[in-house]
């Protein structure tokens, strides 16, 4: 077959890119061949548009076993206890088709953390929808959700956490971003770096099918009106079989018959046998023959680029095959000995004893090319007089209106398709400032969340980033842990434009930014650009994935009011921020204007004051004020308790609407028993902290001054009506 | 108390079950579904998740497995056996309960905190509800809704052979507090010696004061004092 410039195109591979193939192979590819670069020369594969920026994150500290590079990031939680965590995106695959594209996304990132020998503890999810009165979001929303469920539940794996976002920059790209957990002995960890001469290279697990051939390459392109016909390219998950693969994995991990391992996500066999061999600087030889393959007369070309799922590569000591085979026997697996590793630093494929691709492996890796994309700067939007007409809107009006939308109202519809109690150690479910599990047999949790704050992120790039990283931090210090460190998905439009590329410079600029100041780092995570259909990108959405550490499950802490007369403070200082408000926004339909700033120092100094504070027992609740500001946080604080509050605003600051709905950062609201009350405040007066008592707890109302009184029950009804209303049901 | 907890392909609650018997000092043993014959044993535990991955019908193929033969033979004798979740929808399968279970009504899965009413406490899983009859148990399922002919129900309800009925925070059965669709609220159900429970709560789930409930660890207890 030759190889026409349209089929160069078709592989989204440019002119000067095939140059560059030819230069470095020292001929013209076959069409396998081609099919290979194009599986690893794409975006989403080889990062040739973000690595430079992505080198500048802080990866490293003293609590860090692996960052980014391998199938997952790896922190030490003492006790020879290690996290390995990691989020990915799956998202254009889910617009295709919800089920399956959430689905696989949910599969794809477990085997990410099982790979490294851990046994996943939890699933988190960020996922973002259009506009709901969108004609396609009703179902999309239907089949993610069910999709996520589908495959979690079936594993046994929890889903604990995570967030549901609407807004029309999604209308036609929606964003599934899977996040897991596992947990494994520090000294059992397995890594996907290729180690000695002539070792047996291993398929194990589903058979090959043809579907989700080239997903990676669609996954690095544009949506445009032919996006319907993309459904061959949306792999279909099978739980059972990964849960099988999993058992069957663990226990051979028992013993010390793998070398490495790796999982074969996007781009199949031929990325998984690539980054195995190059991360060893040896070769490998695959002989096709012995691929097991779901369908008859598959071709060389299909069984490297298919994305079936529920496969492994493993790489066994030699002898140990028929052991290991017993065990992928007893659970009713495929296991091929398929080639073996050489010293040729190549990739050689046979099929039907004839070599069909030889390639050397750095073309492959080393030898991607890496972009310096042109980039614009934001600046900060000015700060426009907004009209004092603001001033006219009853507080308790724009309540309902903030807490009866979509992205306010309470998400039970979606969190109870999730099994969020199987493996019985969740001691915080979905819906808290963040989801807790404790580490199975001991007295200890991790804290486990994901945010994304797509609005500030639009209205200004660094500082959205750095707004990200600390409402993260701020979660994971409001149950009582210390934040330890985070994954990342940073979802952008098309990154071949200027403005696009300078959302994600800066996007990263301010993740980094924030992480470095809090000691807080970036161990895995993944990059997906072209999130745009025609033209239209969506809002850089990065989403952060934290970890934090209760080294004490009694003082795990919840948002929940607890008692009656406590005292409820706001900790840190309120300026009334408006602009990129849920006020704005959903009250006074205003887009405009900066996100509230950041600053760094008092974020870290507040965040660890708190966490003290919880250390000594000395708060009965503690929530984070964020998106809807102190009176949604507030409500939230109600809500589980049935204890209300009676709320006056502090004397000669600014109007109320900006008091109560101002989204200023590093702000928590505490409840504090009046025994405490004098210990909480000379802590923070020590630490030259701003705070203020806004109130006490009381029975069942909620009450602001003279403006309003609503009881605890009916603002349930607020915050669960929109959901209900949307699917009417209940 | 000696106990046997059988592992499917695709159990995922076997774990638990197998921390809950532990800590309440059953000897347990965990049991290979392809085996063909169960040790010696008081209490048969058939646990919760996806034994071959709720194809076909939920428990449908699990009930063929080989080592089903022989727990049929210990039900037969009267020894105990406990069917939770996907276990209770096996039992069905297997003929040992009648009815079936079909997907929820509002065909979704559901997952979260239910209360239940104990109907029957003189039997050895539920003695210990004497003391407390309404309880708080997790559910997590999405073929839960118990069905069953006109006939069978009848005589399942005369002979107070229902275990479990959903209800409300202050024991109201109703439509309101019915959250699958079961046929009056049925979440679980006894064989006629009272030697077989199926049920789709998760009593495993909640043994632990620190995940904010112990409702699930009267069922063991009951058991261990039934001994």
């Amino acid at each position: 077959m030759k190889i026409t410039n349209e089929i160069i195109n078709r592989h989204g591979i440019n002119q000067d890119e095939y140059k560059k193939i030819v230069n470095l192979i020292g001929k013209k590819p076959n069409l396998l061949e081609l099919g290979i670069f194009s599986a690893m020369w794409n975006e989403h594969c080889s990062y040739k548009s973000s690595k430079k920026y992505l080198k500048t994150l802080p990866t490293k500290n003293k609590i860090v076993i692996q960052g980014p590079g391998e199938n997952a990031g790896i922190i030490d939680i003492g006790d020879n206890d290690a996290l390995v965590f990691k989020i990915e995106s799956h998202n254009h695959p889910s617009y295709i088709e919800p089920y399956q594209g959430a689905a696989t996304g949910v599969g794809g990132i477990l085997r990410d953390v099982f790979t490294m020998g851990a046994r996943p503890i939890a699933i988190l999810n960020s996922i973002h929808f259009g506009n709901s009165k969108h004609p396609k979001t009703k179902n999309l929303l239907n089949g993610v959700v069910s999709g996520i469920g589908g495959y979690g539940n079936c594993m046994g794996v929890p889903t604990v956490g995570g967030e549901v976002k609407f807004d029309s920059t999604y209308n036609e790209n929606i964003l599934v971003n899977a996040m897991a957990v596992g947990l494994v002995k520090k000294n059992k960890i397995f890594y996907s770096k290729a180690q000695g001469l002539n070792k047996p290279v291993i398929y194990v697990g589903s058979k090959t099918g043809r579907d989700g051939i080239h997903g990676a390459s669609m996954a690095s392109a544009e949506f445009n009106e032919d996006t319907d016909e993309k459904k061959p390219t949306v792999q279909v998950g099978d739980p059972f079989t990964e849960k099988l693969l999993l058992e069957a994995c663990l226990e051979l991990m028992k013993d010390d018959s793998i070398i490495s391992i790796q999982d074969m996500g996007a781009a199949g066999l031929t990325s998984s046998s690539v980054e195995m061999a190059s991360k060893g600087n040896l070769g490998i030889e695959i002989n096709l023959n012995k691929i097991p393959c779901r369908e008859k007369r598959m071709s060389p070309y299909e069984m490297m680029l298919s994305e079936s799922q529920e496969r492994m590569l493993l790489i066994l000591n030699s002898g140990k095959e028929n052991d290991a085979k017993k065990i992928f026997n007893k659970w009713n697996l495929d296991f091929s000995i398929i080639g073996k590793t050489t010293d040729t630093k190549n990739l050689v494929l046979k099929f039907d004893n004839k070599e069909v691709a030889n390639l050397p492996l750095s073309s492959l890796s080393t030898q991607v090319p890496i972009y310096d994309r042109a980039w614009k700067k934001k600046l900060v939007p000015k700060k426009l007089n907004y009209s004092k007409s603001f001033k006219t809107h009853k507080i308790i009006d724009s309540l309902s209106k903030i807490l009866n939308t979509p992205n306010n109202s309470e998400k039970n519809w979606v969190w109870e398709q999730y099994d969020s109690t199987v493996m019985g150690d969740t001691m915080q479910k979905p819906g808290g400032n963040a989801a807790v599990v404790r580490i199975h047999g001991k007295n200890k949790a991790v804290a486990l969340t994901v945010d994304s704050s797509a609005h500030y992120c639009l209205a200004h790039p660094t500082t959205g980033g750095k707004q990200v990283v600390c409402e993260t931090w701020r979660n994971l210090i409001s149950v009582g842990s210390k934040p330890m460190a985070i994954t990342n998905c940073l979802n952008f439009g098309n990154p071949e434009k200027d403005i696009i590329m300078g959302q994600f410079v800066e996007c990263v600029d301010g993740i980094s930014q924030a992480c470095k100041y809090l000691d807080f780092p970036v161990v895995s995570g993944n990059v997906s650009f072209y999130n745009e259909t025609q033209k239209n990108a969506i809002s850089p959405t990065p989403t952060i994935g934290g970890v934090g550490l209760i080294t004490d499950i009694n003082n795990m802490i919840t948002k929940d009011f607890k008692r009656i007369d406590s005292c409820i403070y706001v900790v840190g200082k309120t300026f009334g921020h408006l602009y990129q408000s849920e006020f704005f926004r959903e009250v006074m339909g205003i887009k405009g204007g900066p996100p509230p700033e950041i600053n760094l120092f008092n974020e870290r100094n507040n965040g660890l004051t708190i966490q003290n504070i919880i250390s000594q027992k000395l708060v009965n609740s503690v929530h984070d004020i964020s998106s809807g500001g102190i009176l949604v946080a507030l409500t939230e604080m109600c809500i589980n308790s049935n204890i209300g509050a009676k709320i006056k605003i502090p004397k000669d600051s600014m109007h109320e609407n900006e008091y109560l709905f101002g989204e200023d950062q590093s702000r928590y609201l505490i409840e504090v028993s009046e025994l405490n009350k004098n210990k909480v405040c000379q802590i923070l007066e020590k630490e030259s902290i701003y705070y203020e008592l806004i109130g006490k707890t009381q029975e069942s109302f909620l009450d602001l001054s003279k403006d309003f009184s609503i009881s605890i029950k009916d603002l349930k009804k607020l915050k669960s009506s929109w959901f209900n209303n949307y699917f009417n049901e209940h | 108390m000696n106990s046997s907890v059988i592992v499917f392909p695709g159990s995922n609650c076997d774990r638990d079950i197998a921390v809950a018997l532990k800590k309440f000092k059953f000897k347990n043993k965990m049991i290979w579904h392809n085996d063909a014959n169960l040790p010696k044993t008081d209490l048969v535990v058939l646990p919760g998740g996806f034994s071959y991955g709720d194809y076909l019908r939920t428990g449908c193929i699990a009930s063929k497995s080989k080592i089903i033969e022989d727990v049929i033979k210990h039900a037969n004798k009267g020894g105990l056996v406990l069917g939770i979740c996907n276990g209770f929808q096996i039992l069905i399968e297997t003929g040992l309960l009648p009815g079936t279970l079909l997907r929820n009504k509002k065909l979704k899965f559901i997952s979260k905190n239910i209360f239940l009413k104990v109907l029957n406490v003189n039997n050895s899983f539920c003695l210990s509800y004497k003391k407390k009859n309404i309880i708080t148990l997790p559910i997590a399922h999405n073929e839960g809704n118990y069905f069953v002919n006109d006939r069978l129900l009848k005589e399942i309800e005369d002979k107070n052979l229902v275990a479990f009925k959903y209800c409300d925070e202050k024991g109201n059965i109703d439509e309101d507090s019915n959250p699958n669709g079961s046929l009056n609220n049925i979440a679980g159900i006894l064989s006629h010696k009272k030697n077989i429970l199926g049920l789709m709560p998760h009593p495993e789930r909640l043994i632990d004061p620190a995940l904010s409930g112990q409702d699930g660890s009267l069922l063991f207890q009951s058991l261990l004092s039934s001994n």
